[in-house]
């Protein structure tokens, strides 16, 4: 088995290894999740009705409002967490709510991260190095 | 990150483990963002409804509670966005008393760091207005983008958890839009026609934020020759930030950092640019076109509405009733709140059958739970961005003018 390795800006919280789900739209944890079911429950949303609990979510950029800054914190209380968060822009709210629930986030990586990964496909996340390592 | 004395003494432990751990976070979303250092801020504002907090963030701000005053006091002023309960009124939207609970023990918990409960996402038109150039820690994307780009003042986006630290340490990490360089708009837009209603310039600041690609992006806004209204903006502003997670904007002509197109740009051409007129207006409000006219819930909030708004709503709603198989929620801040009591304006609107709610805002209080407990689904506002969050709770909501929203109310069933 081979593996990849994509570098981008060194992130926050701990390593991770997990099953990654992937999408081209973005993200927001008020608006796109029912937080109580571990699901996406936004109409338009990509994912909606797939469970990202565990997940290595992979999607565009952060969007909509502050309340995600606690939320990553709340879920991780209730085991209701994703595993981590790639992005290909995060915003200041993802960034102030990984480091409050010390949650695995990266961003800005030498490619398209959508683009990098497959839905399914088993990624090692490793903040502090700046990497994420892809299982072929 | 270069940290001066006081910052590394922060960090040492000196002023208390809340500080240290304040600080500890701060610089880790610092690294994440490279600034350099940190810049004093003169103001807090914290988003922490229960809805977002959990048992968890709950029980953890009860935690820090309990540290000596010395160590747990804010530094600055520090004040809160709408909460998740109006403890008056609770009752009359069979909003469920466990939240309620939860809410009064964060209250408490605010109250012993020092926090002001001021309760509002429109401190800008009641409190303490920003000001040119001051750098602030404000939570609420609608607060961020009025102060940033309306008044002139340096923020970005502060979640709870940081506006909190930022609160006990009285600085925040120096990045984004605290910074010259990330300021200068980035994209143009011109807009040929003149929003007429609130709805309509929330339509115009979602169909702005639909374009934005990240944060970073700064729009620019030309065409709009006569200054609106700070509802207008803040109407306008609101909707931006939520469908853009956009912190600034300039308008040519009405906000201080725009007064011309070349020093918005700052000398260098726009990036890309776009249109929009009436018919990109109207596309954007008919795609929240409901399938039939039948209506639960109409909703005046988000932003909480000025004493302005409350006048207008009061005179509309005056002498009429709302049917008996329709809600009709206004949410304002205390403030406000107090004042439209003095003036007969809150009578007027509950003498309808309006509920005026106070110190909340519609999506922050459990939306999804009181849907189900009042079998609410078909929402109407005049709120883009309500209309942009409320999806995600189970809604199917419309977006109409303050006077179809009230047409509306009192028909039982959706009039546009």
């Amino acid at each position: 088995m081979s593996a990849r390795v994509i570098s981008g800006h060194p992130g926050i919280g701990p390593a991770v290894t997990a099953e990654a789900l992937v999408a081209r739209d973005n993200f927001s944890a008020r608006y796109d999740l029912d937080r109580i079911k571990g699901i996406f429950s936004r109409p338009a949303h990509a994912l909606i009705g797939e469970s990202y609990v565990g997940k290595v979510l992979v999607l565009n950029i952060a969007k909509g409002g502050v309340a995600t800054a606690w939320m990553l914190h709340e879920m991780q209380s209730r085991d209701m967490a994703p595993a981590a968060l790639l992005l290909n822009y995060a915003n200041p709210i993802i960034a102030q709510g990984a480091a409050f629930a010390a949650f695995p986030l990266m961003d800005r990586f030498e490619t398209d991260i959508v683009d990098a990964i497959q839905t399914g496909q088993r990624v090692t996340v490793d903040p502090a190095q700046g990497t994420v390592t892809v299982a072929d | 990150m270069r940290l001066n004395d006081q910052e590394q003494a922060i960090l040492a432990g000196e002023m208390g483990a809340i500080r240290q751990r304040a600080l500890e976070q701060q610089i880790q979303i610092g690294d994440f963002f490279d600034a350099e250092d940190f810049v004093e801020v003169r103001q807090a504002h914290i988003m922490a409804d229960t809805e977002s907090l959990g048992e968890a963030g709950v029980a953890w701000l009860e935690e820090v509670a309990t540290a000596p005053e010395a160590e747990r006091r804010v530094l600055i002023p520090t004040i809160t966005d709408p909460r998740g309960a109006d403890f008056n009124a609770y009752q009359r939207i069979n909003h469920d008393e466990a939240y309620v609970t939860l809410e009064k023990r964060a209250d408490v918990a605010f109250r012993a760091l020092g926090v002001l409960m001021t309760d509002t996402c429109i401190n800008y038109q009641i409190t303490m207005p920003p000001v040119l150039g001051e750098h602030l820690a404000m939570g609420d994307t609608g607060v961020v983008i009025y102060s940033n780009s309306v008044q002139g003042a340096r923020t970005n986006y502060e979640g709870g958890p940081s506006a909190l630290a930022a609160a006990l340490t009285g600085r925040t990490p120096r990045y984004g839009f605290h910074l010259n360089e990330m300021r200068r708009g980035r994209t143009l837009i011109h807009v040929t026609d003149r929003p007429r209603e609130l709805d309509q310039w929330g339509a115009l600041g979602g169909l702005v934020g639909r374009m934005m690609g990240s944060y970073w992006e700064v729009p620019v806004i030309a065409g709009i020759e006569a200054p609106p209204t700070s509802d207008e903006l803040k109407h306008f502003g609101a909707a931006l930030a939520s469908f853009g997670s956009t912190a600034l904007f300039h308008m040519v002509g009405t906000t201080p950092e725009a007064p011309d197109l070349e020093t918005v740009f700052d000398g260098e051409p726009p990036e890309r640019s776009a249109i929009i007129g009436a018919d990109e207006l109207s596309a954007f409000t008919e795609a929240y076109a409901p399938a039939d006219d039948k209506l639960d819930v109409v909703v005046f909030a988000a932003p909480q509405l000025s004493l302005i708004e409350m006048e207008a709503l009061a005179l509309l709603l005056k002498g009429r009733a709302v049917a008996g198989d329709v809600a009709c929620l206004i949410a304002t801040a205390p403030e406000v709140k107090h004042a439209a009591d003095r003036m007969g304006l809150t009578a007027m609107m509950e003498d309808a059958g309006a509920i005026v709610l106070e110190g909340v805002c519609f999506y922050q209080m459990h939306a999804r739970e009181l849907g189900e407990a009042n079998g609410w689904t078909r929402l109407m506002t005049n709120s883009a961005k309500l209309t942009n969050i409320i999806g995600g709770y189970g809604y199917e909501p419309t977006l109409a003018s303050m006077a179809a929203c009230v047409e509306s109310a009192c028909a039982g069933r959706i009039v546009r």
